[in-house]
């Protein structure tokens, strides 16, 4: 066994993997029997069938694959995949949106002194640790009938005269957008506070116009800030549950809404419910290991 | 960088999004001093609804849970984070234990919360039909909010931990501290505002939290988010502008200690530096 020297002690690499092992050890059998195995045993139950009366036949069949795909004993119908389909939809333009208002935010803050910077960021992340529920619901009045963004919109002929922003496809983007907006804006900041302008001023020397200096001097740069922007945004809109329920109205139905029937609502199909959570299960993995692949290591 | 160099479009969205964020907080705070019941025109100024507020005896049992929850909650996830931060940091693990815990502790934070809410429930109804105690409730509630906050106080201690370093521990080795009194006089001490830190963000994730409250509470153990939207569902009442006038005032409050306490330790450190 070789002895080295760890913070200023002279001892061996093992000696300080069990001491670490004993500090880690709580907080990960914690996350081992209330996270991994639940989502392991989530994976189990989606290839299970739904019992009468909405228990769990515990038979292997991969009858929620085929009802994902619409495929049911009355034949094909697209209802799921036209859902899955409006999450995505929704959940891509969500971060785009968020992108592209991210991005001037996250250079206007860093636009200022150190000291207002920090202010502002706080500025920005404190509505995300407000809740979610109470927001929404200041959507709901907000974009009601008799409110100022509804007669504007009516004037300008957005929406006819009988209509109204909520509830509808309109008042579910702005009311995403809000939402994750914080989430889109602090790693971005973090990217924005670690650019090099050294290079833009190199890029500008050499005569590139504004559009190429952006391009190549700013946003290459920019990239992990970007990708995590993105995985902090698309992932949990494509789980969003709340905003659609109360701003898209009864028809608008998106993953989240339809997991939450195959738990509580009428539908009372769990294994299915598994099956819908699998869904965003790859969504997930898939975006933290283009997060990793791409240098990302922290959110923060 | 210099404000010059902004573009004048760029402000105009950045104040957009600003708008975007702030407006239906301030849409509520105002709402919540509406005499007008319906809310649609201003009725005059009003206390009216935090009074009957605090007379509502479903909001008080729903404030005692919150509480309840957000306390117990919070205590569990920061001890535990705490350890895992420090046992995460100061060990020589190789790249790939390094990886799973980097893994472990990064996959919470992205996983949408209806997919910890379902796996959560499901497992709790596995669990039931060994002993009683998961039936949903409070417990079952802990558990759950404990499970989402351990990674954001791990991010919050680890992140401060990298930036205290190695220097300082080898510093007080050197001028004869044991390693255990070099942690405790010398790390902890500059740890402490950051673990406070993640206390508070972790206290007020639940206090916010609805998605998995949501799926995982009992009929006893309403929280005040579930309140609300319980209230919405049935029609709404301006109470409801009170209360989570009340709820986000609090949120902001403990959320601006949060940002001026850091702020203000630097600065006291930089005058020390001076």
């Amino acid at each position: 066994m070789t002895t080295e020297v760890f913070e200023g002690k002279l001892t061996t690499r093992s000696h300080m993997r069990k001491f670490g092992l004993l500090l880690t050890g709580p907080g990960m059998l914690w996350l081992l029997v209330f996270l991994l195995l639940p989502t392991i045993f989530l994976l189990v139950m989606a290839f299970a069938e739904r019992g009468s009366y909405g228990t769990i036949n515990w038979t292997f069949s991969f009858d929620n694959v085929k009802k994902l795909l619409g495929f049911s004993s009355f034949g094909w119908a697209a209802d799921n995949l036209v859902i899955l389909w409006r999450s995505f939809k929704i959940a891509v333009v969500t971060t785009l949106l968020c992108l592209a208002i991210g991005l001037p935010m996250a250079f206007w803050i860093g636009a200022h002194s150190k000291k207002v910077s920090t202010l502002l960021l706080a500025l920005v992340m404190v509505p995300s640790c407000t809740n979610l529920v109470i927001r929404t619901y200041a959507w709901m009045i907000l974009l009601g009938t008799q409110m100022p963004p509804t007669w504007l919109a009516r004037t300008l002929g957005f929406i006819g005269e009988a209509e109204s922003l909520y509830p509808g496809t309109f008042a579910v983007y702005i009311g995403m957008v809000s939402c994750m907006l914080p989430f889109a804006v602090l790693p971005l900041y973090t990217s924005v506070e670690r650019l090099d302008w050294g290079i833009v001023e190199a890029s500008r020397d050499l005569y590139a116009g504004p559009i190429r200096t952006f391009y190549h001097g700013i946003l290459s740069q920019m990239m992990p800030g970007i990708v995590a922007s993105v995985v902090l945004t698309l992932v949990p809109t494509l789980g969003m549950y709340v905003v659609s329920d109360l701003l898209g109205g009864a028809k608008f139905i998106l993953i989240g809404n339809l997991i939450q029937q195959q738990f509580f609502g009428t539908a009372l199909d769990w294994p299915f419910g598994a099956m819908l959570g699998i869904v965003l299960i790859i969504s997930s993995v898939l975006s933290l290991v283009v997060f990793q692949k791409t240098g990302g290591k922290s959110f923060v | 960088m210099s404000n010059r160099r902004l573009p004048f479009s760029a402000r105009i969205i950045a104040y957009i999004g600003l708008l975007l964020l702030y407006v239906p907080l301030a849409m509520v705070l105002i709402q919540s001093f509406n005499a007008n019941k319906h809310g649609q025109t201003w009725g005059g100024f009003t206390f009216d609804w935090y009074l009957k507020l605090f007379d509502n005896a479903m909001v008080q049992t729903a404030t005692v849970n919150t509480v309840i929850l957000a306390v117990v909650s919070t205590l569990i996830s920061t001890i535990l984070g705490t350890l895992l931060a420090i046992g995460i940091h100061r060990t020589p693990w190789g790249k790939k234990m390094q990886n799973f815990f980097d893994m472990s502790i990064n996959i919470p934070v992205v996983t949408p919360d209806i997919l910890m809410a379902i796996a959560l429930v499901s497992v709790f109804a596995l669990f039931r039909s060994f002993t009683p105690i998961f039936d949903p409730g409070m417990l079952t509630l802990i558990i759950a909010h404990v499970t989402f906050e351990i990674s954001f106080v791990v991010l919050v201690v680890q992140s401060r931990l990298v930036s205290i370093g190695k220097d300082q521990i080898e510093a007080a080795r050197d001028l004869y501290a044991s390693t255990a009194g070099a942690w405790f006089r010398v790390i902890l001490p500059q740890l402490s505002t950051a673990i406070i830190a993640g206390a508070l963000l972790a206290f007020t994730l639940s206090l916010d939290d609805f998605i998995i409250s949501f799926f995982v509470s009992g009929p006893k153990s309403t929280t005040l988010p579930l309140y609300i939207y319980g209230s919405l569902k049935r029609g709404i009442s301006p109470q409801i502008h009170a209360l989570s006038t009340l709820i986000f005032s609090i949120t902001l409050f403990v959320m601006l200690i949060v940002s001026l306490k850091g702020s203000f330790k630097r600065k006291k450190r930089h005058k020390k530096s001076i």
